[in-house]
């Protein structure tokens, strides 16, 4: 047995050869499991990935998957599925990969999840399969976990581009990749037409799934999205370099390919109410999913100055407008600050100051007023970040933001902190320490410190309740206030996740076709009596 | 759904005037309010420009312009029948038209654009409408007919002296609040400095004053932040929470400084469709430099 000093693909693939033939005489031992080695991400070069805005993860080899997926151990109990907030059959579709049945393994995932390549992204594995994951726990080291969310994504890319990758091994060539394209991949399949209408408001994660979830079950469906492109966060707020536009518009595509009409440049609460998308236009039941909505300021002194940014304004501008194009391809003009910090601690604080980077800043600084065991972001992008030169300062936070005459940032005065007990969060509470202030020189400020709800719809929607913090108030199957009007994601959750929104939209959906098969057999019974009359 | 442009006029030489297809603004949409257009899916940005009028029955928008960078510029390249990609709205809160009494209504340069909806809408509420609309000179000054339709009395001023009286607006609406019978309210759109004259004038005789804000957006739904300004020291959003304030409340000098935050990268570019915008209207891309 080797493991240990596997460095090349031919070595790999030889391991894997024997490992699999072991396998399939049903000898392949869980010790034998344990020692082969955790299998790599290639990724692009620290200092080239500085210059520009392509994906940072390239992708595992095919037979890095396989190897890697033969690292699972098939528990019983299965702790990674109890780790995944939309329950995903884990070790069944790992167990698929093992053996090259990547179409079935993607069917798998499609069962739960409907954007496998933007969750095998995005997703914070390290706190949910992965944390619980018994390879890892038995490591006393998550990163060592089967590595979930790379095997989602090698599974979902190559279902999105059969024929990209070089290496195939027997039977993988076989009937892999096409589940997304043509089916008979679980997305596309339609029931008969309802004749019943679902307006989904938003088309970020929670709403493409809603979508596609009420529009398997027969209805004619309708996402609005405000923005002049579809995708939501995935599309102003991820980056490029995290997560392909490409991609994104690869699981739009499916939506759209099931019949789900999209209409842009739609804002629900001024285009059109939701009173009157139901009362005059004819949808039988609405889904909100509009996102987070209004970004967090500090309020302290000089956050209208020159120079600070939402981290939202900073990305949309990068993301969505690609003004990192500026002068080549795009209109949008953006900072492109010397020295930057960026206040937060979160993937959106690391996104912003990962873009920083590549806009050409010579300093970032990402300032964070607790430790990096605190910090929300995923490991990875902690890394990336840190790799990329990102300096951290942790247990600061500013105190004012300095400006010049012209109303220009020029620098922070910051506090220090100490870390006391923990608070509600659960995180240890930063207590600033008195008479530490100190300065940084800087032309820009990014705050990336969380949003709060966008009052669009509350101001619009006087029938629908809302909590203090102007969260909509829904019960346990996303049902709001309002008959017919099911909400999730960022606006019910406050700041959450792609899956978890993904999983709201999934819990909406159901509640919606149910709701719709009731709503169809009243509403035959009237018609029916009219008739015998 | 693009939006195709059904009337397009020249008003002066820097401000033009179209009437656009966009039905469900036009019929949603109430004096004050905005929209966010983008001209293509390639390479435009997003701005935002007020609804100057709509025509709900013929599924229209009015917007007037001021070509002043490249999107206003190539916005004024488009001809009749050209479309727009993207129009998204009616954004910010309407106007809150009541009757107050008499109401004195200022409009600067491309601004009296935007007040005249909203003079209008106050007319039909009963209101006497005394209305001040200033350019620098004669060739800028647009909609003076219009003013006169719906004005009680109407003031029209050039900074230049070269049509109606040589003053700036702030002038005449001294005089207005001066009168015995003082107006009850002001309403003033215009450039910011000229918003801030007014809104100090009115102050001084106890006169409330609203004035709608054209800062920088990308989003105008609330979600980036770039509109923000100080109102009473307290950061507010236009898109969301205006575009109309308090005029006695709001930090214009501020809010002046920001308007310039990308003014070096919004000039280079206009230098740079202005070089090769002949070339432009086709559909490549629209930043192409090379010749060939």
């Amino acid at each position: 047995m080797r493991g240990d000093n596997i460095t090349t693909e031919e070595q790999r693939r030889q391991l894997l050869e024997e490992l699999f033939e072991k396998k399939k005489a049903g000898k392949l031992t869980p010790a034998e499991r344990f020692k082969i080695p955790p299998q790599p991400m290639p990724e692009q070069d620290h200092n080239d990935r500085r210059h520009n805005v392509n994906e940072v993860a390239l992708g595992c080899t095919e037979t890095a998957a396989r190897l890697e997926a033969l690292r699972c151990l098939q528990c019983k109990n299965a702790p990674c599925i109890k780790g995944c907030p939309v329950q995903i059959r884990i070790k069944d579709f790992v167990a698929a990969i093992a053996d090259g049945r990547y179409e079935e393994a993607l069917d798998i995932i499609k069962e739960n999840s409907l954007l496998p390549a933007v969750c095998g992204r995005v997703c914070p594995q390290e706190v949910q399969c992965q944390q619980t994951c018994t390879v890892g726990v038995k490591f006393k080291d998550p990163t060592k976990a089967v590595s979930i969310g790379r095997l989602e994504r090698f599974v979902a890319d190559h279902g999105l581009a059969p024929r990209v990758r070089g290496d195939k091994l027997a039977p993988a060539e076989a009937g892999a990749g096409t589940a997304t394209d043509e089916g008979p991949g679980t997305s596309l399949a339609v029931a008969p037409q309802t004749g019943m209408r679902v307006a989904v408001i938003g088309s970020g994660p929670g709403g493409i799934v809603a979508a596609a979830d009420t529009r398997r079950a027969g209805h004619d469906v309708t996402i609005f999205e405000a923005f002049h492109k579809p995708g939501g966060v995935m599309v102003y707020g991820i980056p490029e370099f995290r997560l392909p536009k490409a991609i994104v518009q690869k699981e739009i595509d499916t939506v759209t390919k099931m019949g789900v009409k999209i209409i842009c440049n739609f804002i629900v609460g001024r285009t059109r109410t939701i009173e009157q998308l139901m009362n005059e236009d004819g949808y039988d039941a609405v889904y909100i999913g509009v996102g987070a909505g209004l970004p967090t300021f500090m309020g302290i002194e000089g956050e209208s100055l020159i120079g600070v940014y939402s981290a939202n304004e900073y990305l949309t501008r990068a993301n969505l407008m690609r003004a990192y194009d500026f002068g080549k391809s795009s209109d949008t003009p953006i900072a492109r600050p010397k020295k930057v910090a960026v206040i937060g601690g979160g993937n959106v604080a690391m996104d912003s100051a990962r873009m920083a980077v590549r806009l050409g800043a010579e300093k970032v600084y990402l300032v964070y007023r607790r430790t990096e065991n605190e910090m929300p972001a995923r490991i990875e992008e902690v890394r990336h970040a840190k790799e990329e030169g990102v300096e951290f300062r942790i247990l600061q936070s500013p105190k004012r933001i300095i400006g010049d005459e012209n109303c220009h940032v020029v620098g922070i005065e910051c506090l220090k902190y100490r870390l006391g007990d923990p608070d509600a969060s659960g995180r240890r509470r930063p207590i600033p320490i008195e008479g530490s202030e100190f300065t940084i020189d800087l032309d820009a400020v990014i705050i990336a410190i969380g949003n709060v709800a966008n009052p669009l719809i509350r101001q619009t929607t006087p029938a629908l309740a809302f909590n203090k913090r102007g969260n909509i108030i829904v019960d346990e199957d996303c049902k709001t206030s309002m008959e017919g009007v099911y909400a999730g994601g960022d606006i019910v959750l406050g700041a959450a996740t792609v899956i978890l929104a993904m999983g709201q939209g999934r819990i909406a959906a159901a509640a919606i076709n149910e709701y719709l098969a009731r709503k169809k057999e009243t509403a035959k019974q009237p018609t029916d009596r009219r008739l015998n009359i | 759904m693009p939006h195709k442009i059904v009337s397009k006029r020249q008003l002066s030489q820097d401000i033009f005037t179209a009437e656009i297809e966009a039905p469900l603004i036009a019929q949603a949409r109430s004096p004050g309010q905005f929209v966010i257009i983008s001209i293509n899916n390639q390479y435009a940005e997003r701005i935002p420009l007020t609804i100057a009028d709509a025509d709900a029955g013929k599924g229209t928008i009015r917007l007037i312009w001021q070509r002043v960078g490249k999107t206003t510029a190539e916005l004024a390249d488009l001809q009749v029948g050209d479309e727009i990609a993207n129009i998204s709205g009616p954004l910010g809160r309407p106007t809150r038209i009541e009757n107050f009494g008499t109401v004195v209504c200022v409009g600067g340069g491309i601004g009296s654009a935007p007040l005249l909806p909203i003079a209008k809408a106050l007319k039909d509420a009963g209101n006497k409408i005394i209305s001040i609309i200033g350019a620098q000179s004669k060739n800028l000054l647009i909609l003076e007919d219009e003013f006169r339709r719906i004005s009680d009395e109407l003031i029209v001023t050039t900074d230049d002296g070269s049509y109606g009286r040589k003053a700036l607006v702030t002038e005449p609406l001294k005089e207005v609040c001066q009168r015995k019978a003082k107006p009850d309210r002001a309403f003033a759109i215009g450039p910011a400095i000229m918003m801030k004259f007014c809104a100090e004038v009115t102050r001084q005789f106890d006169i409330p004053i609203q004035v709608s804000l054209n800062t920088i957006m990308v989003d105008g739904t609330g979600m980036c932040g770039g509109c923000r300004v100080e109102i009473d020291g307290k950061p507010k959003f236009v898109c969301v929470d205006g575009p109309e304030f308090d005029g006695h409340k709001v930090n214009f000098d501020l809010m002046i400084k920001r308007l310039n935050a990308y003014s070096s990268q919004e000039q280079q570019a206009y230098e740079h469709y202005k070089k090769f915008s002949r070339r432009r209207h086709g559909d490549g891309p629209g930043w192409t430099t090379d010749n060939g």
